[in-house]
């Protein structure tokens, strides 16, 4: 069941759930934090609408700063700006920002310790018919390595919101993954989220889970779909959200292991270094227990659907499912 | 801006000597490090630090003060020791360049030394943090006045091969960043030979004027005209600009100037010896 605490979204399992993208989410709370305080600036490298900057450099003009195709000006600039208090959210999609620019990134926003909100919108497989070049599946990798910088990777629109707006206030160098496609509001304005608390959104009505499934991104929703399925053909789940990926909340992902002993990880990005391998890290250290991957296997996407790509690179619901399988097998034999 | 009269020039150029002893000293105790072009920004380094710029060594982060970008990092030797003569450490500090659990890393980090305005080193991102600095100065509405800040940004000629560098340079022409006035430092060389055999920069001066910004040539080493440059910089209200300071790499010691070979080392103790002695006998009375 969903976790009731969580005041998750009673529609979810609905076929008229409604659908947005987590970067529109982000636009409107980029808005919201502009309204908050005035320090709040946006700089964009000419893809100002699909990022959906659009709202806050219509409202803030002068405090919006177009730099053109030029990826790696837009974080050098931005740094410059958090030097003199401002709090700079500089958006492209992540392909180019952290995929063109990250040594700068590196020294310029996380050595030199600037505030810069870095926003990489069009992650994943879903950008779809777009192909392979705007596949952006490294980026989790790439940003979760570098010391003092955050990363984020919101379940759907209301948390890319929500997360944003924490964002304006943390004073850190963050990392903020978005995606192109809209996807199933899971989350409502009352669930509550705060920066490295992984919550679980599913669980056993009664009883303990013998599987753990960890996801990130707009795969929470297929996770969940995942889990219910999974329910009436008697195989008890947890399903646990990892919007933070740094900070990361070891002790939960800790104790979902402790419980169930065995552990899936979802990720619409590489295998290699992405959360899959970082919640391998942190079980290999303290508590191993049998893992299976969902995620890239070592591979480029191509052009197509979202839905057929997740399933052709074995991200869809099935896979989910199999994985969940295979690995209860491993713990018993 | 206060006019520099003979007697300043001539405190100025004591005052560069000193600094430049105070590199070979380093250098030689460090075992590594640049020597061109720190030695060849002595003199741009001390005429802001001990004229042009508004700081406070005893306030470090007093918030009106200009900002001094450095852009390329590697020349830090000069902006450590100009600024240890300026009072902001000791300078017995210097002789911890580079060493283990020393505030003066090889390249500065501004988490051990709070002093300096970014942590620098690869190359073409300095003029773009401070164009972030001058537009963030723009949005509050400082207007360029007497009072005002300037957003000062040093850099080298060979990062001028960088993309970074010339997407900054793009950007400052488009938004008229008046509060900001970059210095080149024409010194000609880089790690793999002369500028112009490794990737031809010229006709650079014209380079710059398509990009909008306001251009100066002038010589690195001369006090008076590098003053009247930047006063004349402060004074253009409708463009960024550009200082074009052509200097000697390795000036004030014979055996290193015009060398390239001197970019990335550092002398040995004999060397050192001979350089101190020169940088002596030279010294203004």
């Amino acid at each position: 069941m969903l976790n009731p605490k969580l005041k998750l979204n009673p529609k979810i399992f609905n076929s008229d759930v409604e659908q947005a993208s987590t970067r529109k989410g982000f636009g409107e709370g980029l808005l919201k934090a502009g309204e908050e305080n005035k320090n709040v600036v946006a700089l964009c490298a000419d893809l100002t609408e699909s990022v959906h900057m659009h709202l806050f450099a219509e409202k803030f003009p002068k405090r919006f700063i177009e730099v053109g195709v030029a990826e790696q000006n837009l974080v050098t600039v931005s740094s410059g700006m958090a030097a003199m208090n401002k709090i700079p959210f500089c958006g492209s999609y992540s392909i180019f920002s952290p995929g063109r620019n990250w040594e700068q990134i590196r020294t310029t926003i996380a050595y030199n310790n600037r505030a810069v909100k870095i926003i990489g919108s069009h992650s994943g497989l879903t950008v779809g018919p777009d192909g392979g070049s705007h596949q952006m599946l490294e980026d989790i990798a790439l940003m979760r390595t570098i010391p003092n910088m955050e990363v984020f990777s919101p379940c759907d629109a209301i948390e890319a919101k929500k997360v944003t707006l924490i964002l304006a206030k943390n004073n850190k160098p963050s990392y903020l993954r978005l995606v192109r496609e809209k996807s199933p509001i899971v989350t409502t304005e009352e669930t509550p989220y705060e920066i490295g608390g992984a919550e679980i959104f599913w669980m056993p009505d009664v009883g303990l889970a013998k599987v753990g499934i960890i996801v990130t991104g707009e795969l929470v929703y297929n996770a969940l779909l995942c889990a219910k399925e999974l329910e009436t053909e008697g195989i008890k789940t947890k399903v646990m959200n990892l919007i933070t990926i740094k900070p990361i909340d070891k002790e939960a992902i800790i104790r979902l292991a402790k419980e169930c002993k065995a552990i899936v990880t979802v990720e619409d990005h590489q295998i290699a270094g992405g959360m899959g391998s970082l919640v391998a890290e942190v079980l290999a250290e303290n508590y191993p227990v049998p893992i299976e991957f969902i995620g890239v296997k070592d591979k480029f996407g191509q052009s197509g659907g979202a839905g057929e790509l997740l399933e052709y690179y074995g991200l869809g619901v099935k896979d989910i499912k199999e994985a969940v399988k295979k690995v209860l097998k491993r713990k018993t034999s | 801006m206060i006019i520099l009269n003979n007697e300043k020039i001539r405190e100025l150029e004591k005052k560069a000597n000193d600094i430049r002893q105070s590199i070979i000293e380093m250098l030689v105790e460090a075992k590594s490090g640049h020597t061109a072009g720190a030695l060849g920004m002595a003199d741009v380094f001390t005429l802001f630090y001990f004229h042009i710029l508004k700081h406070n060594p005893k306030d470090p982060s007093w918030e009106d003060r200009d900002r001094l970008v450095l852009s390329n990092g590697h020349i830090c030797p000069v902006l450590y020791a100009t600024m240890a003569h300026s009072g902001y450490f000791p300078l017995e500090e210097l002789k911890t360049l580079r060493k283990f659990g020393t505030r003066l890393q090889g390249h500065p980090h501004r988490e051990y030394l709070p002093y300096v305005e970014t942590s620098s080193g690869p190359l073409g991102s300095g003029l773009s943090q401070a164009i972030g600095m001058a537009m963030a100065d723009k949005i509050d509405s400082l207007t360029v006045s007497e009072k005002s800040r300037y957003i000062y940004c040093f850099m080298s000629d060979g990062e001028l091969d960088e993309g970074n560098t010339w997407e900054a340079i793009m950007l400052a022409g488009k938004n008229r960043l008046n509060n900001l006035i970059a210095i080149l430092d024409r010194n000609n060389i880089q790690i793999d030979g002369n500028t112009e055999r490794v990737m031809p920069l010229e006709p650079l001066a014209d380079k710059w004027r398509a990009f909008n910004w306001h251009v100066i040539e002038v010589g690195g080493h001369d006090f008076k005209a590098l003053n009247q440059a930047v006063k004349e910089a402060q004074e253009i209200f409708e463009k960024p600009t550009i200082i074009i300071a052509h200097t000697i790499p390795g000036k004030g010691v014979k055996e290193f100037e015009r060398d390239y070979k001197w970019h990335g080392i550092s002398p040995n103790k004999e060397e050192a010896e001979m350089a101190l002695k020169e940088l002596r006998d030279r010294r203004p009375i």
